[in-house]
């Protein structure tokens, strides 16, 4: 890397990095600790939904599944292993081989259908994800979940947040420059137009299979810190929720951007810690998700493009390399 | 064994439960500029999406270089040689111009990057608007930088759909141009409206209607048959 041709943009991000290292030295309270490693997480799993939606064009309500297999590979192993670094490796392998064969199978099956029912096919296939991991107690402890130990060095919270920032700049620097790769331009211009890509000699499914098992690698990551910054699983990680917070986080911060997601994650999980704290205040707080709705409401009637890519917009005039609008990410 | 470049036979295809082309046969051969004339609706522009498989082909054959591409996918199509130049030019809007054809560049060889250098002498706007994203174009431009994407490969067959249309005088004659560069190097089956550029840069014709090829012939007898033109092309 050319360390004179590197954009702005990337010297702004590695400063900010930097910044993100020595929080932790000034953020002592283990709640806010907490809720900034859930920050990250969700950062790195709405980054995977961008790949789908923001730069590919795929509207998924499934995403959901690779998160849990993530979940549930770190649980299983954790529970069923020795809490070792060792378990830790073997059960991000396990959750990304699992998260590959399943996003690879799903992707070639469905992702030939057009948007609208691929959508509703994953809503279906997650929902199966939620009925088997509730079925199958004996694995996975059914909606009470179970705990687990987590070896020495992880029960640390200052070392996970680490390990979690790390991730995260891992992701986001990686998936940047896959974006920016010329595999990256197939999938901005499939997200576009589909049959002029194809008739520019692209095999249009196989992209889309290859942006599907990256969105499903990354996000099973994802679940596994998950499951490491909680220490215990149940089946809530298979909840649809999830993928609409997802989807609302990348909404909210900016389609097509990456760093929007994060953005967009931050503002989520910080809401939810501060409105959710007011609730002795008045009730409408303990509701908080009632004020979540009225905020994406406001945003993507004020700011169509989400907060990065409005502010991207503004700033170079021109309209920003993601979706042009949110309200046709979401069909609307 | 035959000569031509391309050659349709009786081919039939359907839009939904429509039956637009009802028995179009025609050959392109190697060299010059194709043009299929017809009036509004008539097919042709089904019958270059039916040629690029984006339109199946309901009965019917299609040959290019004696092989038979009916049944392949549009981007097996593509890679046989054939470029497309659609309609609505396909401009990825969110994509840089520079992103637009390297997105188009099949290979990036000193042939290619050759080809890339005479087409943005062709049309230097597009060097001059390169950071500038594909949607922000004007129609000319976008009409340039669509043809130019379909030239940049070293593609043996364009098919390029009613590049006149919607464009000022002006930059018709430049787009008019530019065809007439490139049929130098590269076979042209050009899907046209405006008669008078039509009849500038093609070779042979053949006019759809209904569905249908009905006429065929050199482009200069065409433009001595006032009677021809009035049927078919409602040209007075």
């Amino acid at each position: 890397m050319n360390i004179r041709r590197m954009e702005k943009s990337t010297w702004i991000f590695i400063i900010i990095s930097l910044l993100l290292f020595i929080v932790p030295f000034i953020v002592t309270g283990r709640s806010m600790q907490f809720t900034i490693i859930q920050i990250f997480i969700f950062a790195i799993f709405a980054m995977s939904y961008d790949i789908l939606l923001g730069f590919t064009g795929i509207i998924s309500f499934g995403h959901v599944m690779f998160f849990g297999i993530g979940a549930y590979s770190t649980a299983v192993i954790m529970d069923r292993m020795d809490a070792t670094v060792m378990s830790f490796f073997v059960a991000i392998l396990i959750a990304v081989f699992i998260a590959v064969i399943v996003s690879f199978i799903v992707g070639v099956l469905t992702l030939r259908l057009k948007s609208h029912f691929y959508a509703m096919l994953t809503l279906a296939l997650a929902g199966l994800f939620l009925v088997a991991a509730e079925k199958w107690r004996s694995l996975t402890g059914g909606n009470d979940g179970f705990t687990f130990r987590l070896p020495e060095i992880l029960r640390d919270s200052h070392n996970l947040y680490m390990l979690c920032l790390v991730s995260l700049l891992l992701f986001f620097f990686g998936l940047r420059r896959f974006t920016k790769s010329p595999f990256g331009r197939v999938l901005m211009a499939i997200r576009e137009n589909e049959a002029r890509t194809e008739s520019l000699g692209y095999k249009v499914l196989h992209y889309k299979v290859i942006a599907s098992v990256v969105a499903g690698v990354v996000a099973s990551i994802a679940g596994v810190l998950y499951a490491l910054s909680l220490r215990f699983v149940n089946t809530g990680v298979f909840a649809t929720d999830l993928t609409i917070d997802v989807l609302l986080m990348t909404i909210i911060g900016g389609v097509g951007t990456l760093v929007g997601p994060i953005l967009g994650a931050g503002l989520v999980e910080f809401a939810h810690h501060w409105l959710s704290g007011l609730s002795d205040v008045h009730w409408i707080f303990d509701r908080w998700i009632i004020l979540y709705g009225t905020v994406y409401i406001l945003v993507v009637i004020f700011f169509p493009l989400g907060i990065v890519g409005t502010i991207q917009s503004k700033l170079t005039n021109r309209p920003v390399k993601g979706l042009q609008d949110n309200r046709k990410a979401v069909g609307k | 064994m035959s000569s031509s470049l391309l050659k349709l036979d009786q081919v039939e295809a359907y839009i939904q439960k429509f039956h637009i082309l009802q028995g179009v046969s025609f050959e392109v051969e190697k060299g010059g500029v194709t043009v299929l004339l017809g009036r509004n609706g008539a097919g042709k522009t089904t019958t270059l999406r039916t040629i690029m498989g984006l339109n199946q082909v309901g009965k019917g054959t299609i040959t290019f270089n004696g092989e038979n591409i009916g049944d392949l996918q549009t981007h097996q199509i593509a890679n046989k040689g054939i470029g497309y130049v659609p309609e609505d030019q396909g401009v990825f809007g969110d994509l840089t111009v520079g992103e637009n054809m390297r997105v188009a560049m099949k290979k990036e060889d000193e042939e290619t990057t050759r080809r890339m250098e005479w087409v943005l002498e062709l049309f230097p706007d597009l060097k001059k608007f390169w950071k500038k994203p594909g949607g922000a174009l004007s129609g000319g431009q976008k009409q340039m930088l669509a043809i130019a994407r379909a030239y940049v490969n070293e593609n043996e067959l364009l098919l390029i759909d009613e590049p006149s249309k919607g464009l000022a005088p002006i930059i018709v004659d430049k787009v008019t141009e530019s065809i007439e560069q490139m049929k130098e190097n590269t076979t042209i089956l050009l899907v046209e409206q405006n008669f008078m550029m039509a009849s500038k840069i093609g070779n042979q014709f053949f006019i759809i209607d209904d569905g249908k090829t009905v006429h065929k012939g050199q482009m200069e007898e065409l433009k001595q048959d006032k009677v021809l033109m009035k049927k078919y092309l409602g040209i007075a």
